[in-house]
């Protein structure tokens, strides 16, 4: 009997942009036809040197300002917007710079399958159905020349009292829970918020086992 | 639930560690805590969805040019079936590859060695799978390229690979080999995978019966993306 067994992962390397990058696909609301609160996520990339990373290819997915993923596995009620998919993509710059502009997600339920939804009243508890229930956050895939395969991290919105009771944050000792939740940004009137991302070393991002 | 699908943890040995030391920039950018457990939860369960529509039908041919004229090299065409670990073919799935020219240079700003480009190839293609998860790309073959900031050391020709599957779970970037090739042994980046199987399994089988006579070379590629059915079908 053939075994399958996953095909083994190998660098992006530094020459990919003119194969995966396509014009716009860093503001995942089609510029702004998406419902929801805008929000726009900067950061940068540091290696273990303290240098900035220039070319790091940054994927996010996330669920609509609903908490619906635009995919079959959510078959929950939660409602899908027609303009909002929930992927984006980008690549820092010589700088280690990267922007994204999104819609700020709604919660989603932990367990793997599509769960109920978040009815009226459990709307501040998070555990209707008793499910528990995701901060909302947004799932990070990185891949640069020098990793030798993706890399994978969360990011948490500030301010969000669901943070203290999310099950993937849970996980991660106190000091560097906080590394996961993106800070208020500088971008005037807009919501901004700022998300740097280090590879190694002083401050080192938590990632995930993919 | 449409379909349950369980991911299961890659084997370790079967992927690259992230600290490669012959891979010299892995020493600065490979995290040095380990990486936490996650949850599996619908985050992950879910991903962008693809379809046909989405990739003009011509971007699976490499070789030839937006006016019609032909790449210079050896053409050949990369054939094969994208599976989960199941067995079953992966529909749906979008499948991005690119490469260097036979002069073994990239169409990209950043590459500015002293081999010349090639106007009629890019080097770029695109295909998203129907339900038999079959892919085919004609292109040709790409050229060896040596690596600044080594001591005479090159690149075995090779091409990459990303592809997405059915969720974030199963989204992975990868790149495949020629059979026989010498420089395969000495590639930092191949060898780092620990097991010879998994290794193996990134090189191309050369293979007639997906080329044309008196056209092209034929190789053949098969691909497995994470995820199997969480109950085993009985029978
Ligand atoms: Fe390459």
């Amino acid at each position: 009997m053939t075994k399958y067994i996953p095909t083994a992962g190998q660098t992006v390397g530094p020459f990919y942009n003119y194969a995966l990058m396509r014009d716009g696909e860093n503001d995942l609301t089609g510029g702004g036809k998406a419902s929801g609160e805008t929000v726009v996520i900067e950061g940068r990339v540091t290696e273990g040197s303290g240098a900035p990373v220039r070319d790091v290819l940054l994927e996010i997915w996330q669920a609509n300002s609903h908490g619906r993923y635009n995919h079959p596995a959510d078959d929950s009620d939660r409602g899908l917007d027609e303009n909002f998919r929930g992927f984006g993509r980008t690549l820092s710059d010589e700088d280690g710079c990267f922007r994204f502009v999104t819609i700020k997600p709604g919660a989603v339920p932990a367990e793997g399958a599509g769960g109920s939804s978040v009815g009226e009243s459990a709307a501040g508890g998070r555990t209707g159905g008793g499910n528990v229930w995701q901060a909302p956050h947004i799932a990070i895939s990185i891949f640069a020349s020098g990793l030798t395969r993706r890399l994978v991290t969360r990011l948490y919105f500030p301010g969000e009292d669901a943070n203290a009771t999310d099950p993937a944050l849970s996980g991660i000792p106190e000091g560097d829970r906080e590394r996961l939740i993106a800070k208020p940004g500088d971008g005037g009137g807009e919501k901004s918020i700022r998300f740097d991302i280090v590879l190694q070393g002083e401050g080192e991002t938590p990632f995930f086992e993919e | 639930m449409t379909d349950d699908i369980e991911y299961r943890d890659y084997a370790k040995g079967a992927q690259p560690p992230y600290l490669t030391p012959n891979y010299k920039s892995t020493k600065v950018r490979s995290p040095n805590k380990p990486q936490y457990k996650l949850p599996r939860t619908l985050t992950e369960a879910t991903g962008p969805v693809f379809t046909q529509d989405d990739v003009p039908a011509d971007e699976w041919d490499l070789s030839t040019s937006a006016t019609g004229e032909t790449a210079l090299g050896q053409l050949m065409f990369m054939d094969g079936v994208i599976t989960d670990e199941d067995g079953r073919p992966m529909a749906n799935t979008l499948i991005e590859i690119w490469q260097a020219n036979a002069a073994g240079r990239y169409a990209h700003a950043v590459d500015t060695r002293d081999a010349p480009l090639d106007p009629n190839f890019t080097g770029a293609g695109r295909i998203v799978t129907g339900e038999d998860g079959h892919y085919r790309f004609k292109t040709i073959r790409p050229g060896a390229y040596p690596v600044p900031n080594y001591e005479n050391y090159w690149r075995p020709p090779h091409i990459h690979i990303s592809l997405f599957g059915r969720s974030f779970m199963s989204r992975m970037i990868t790149q495949c080999y020629f059979p026989g090739d010498p420089l395969n042994d000495e590639c930092h980046i191949l060898q780092g995978i620990p097991e010879a199987v998994a290794r193996d399994r990134l090189v191309m089988k050369f293979d007639p019966s997906v080329g044309v006579n008196g056209h092209a070379l034929g190789y053949r590629l098969d691909l497995v993306l994470r995820g199997r059915r969480a109950t085993p079908m009985v029978g």
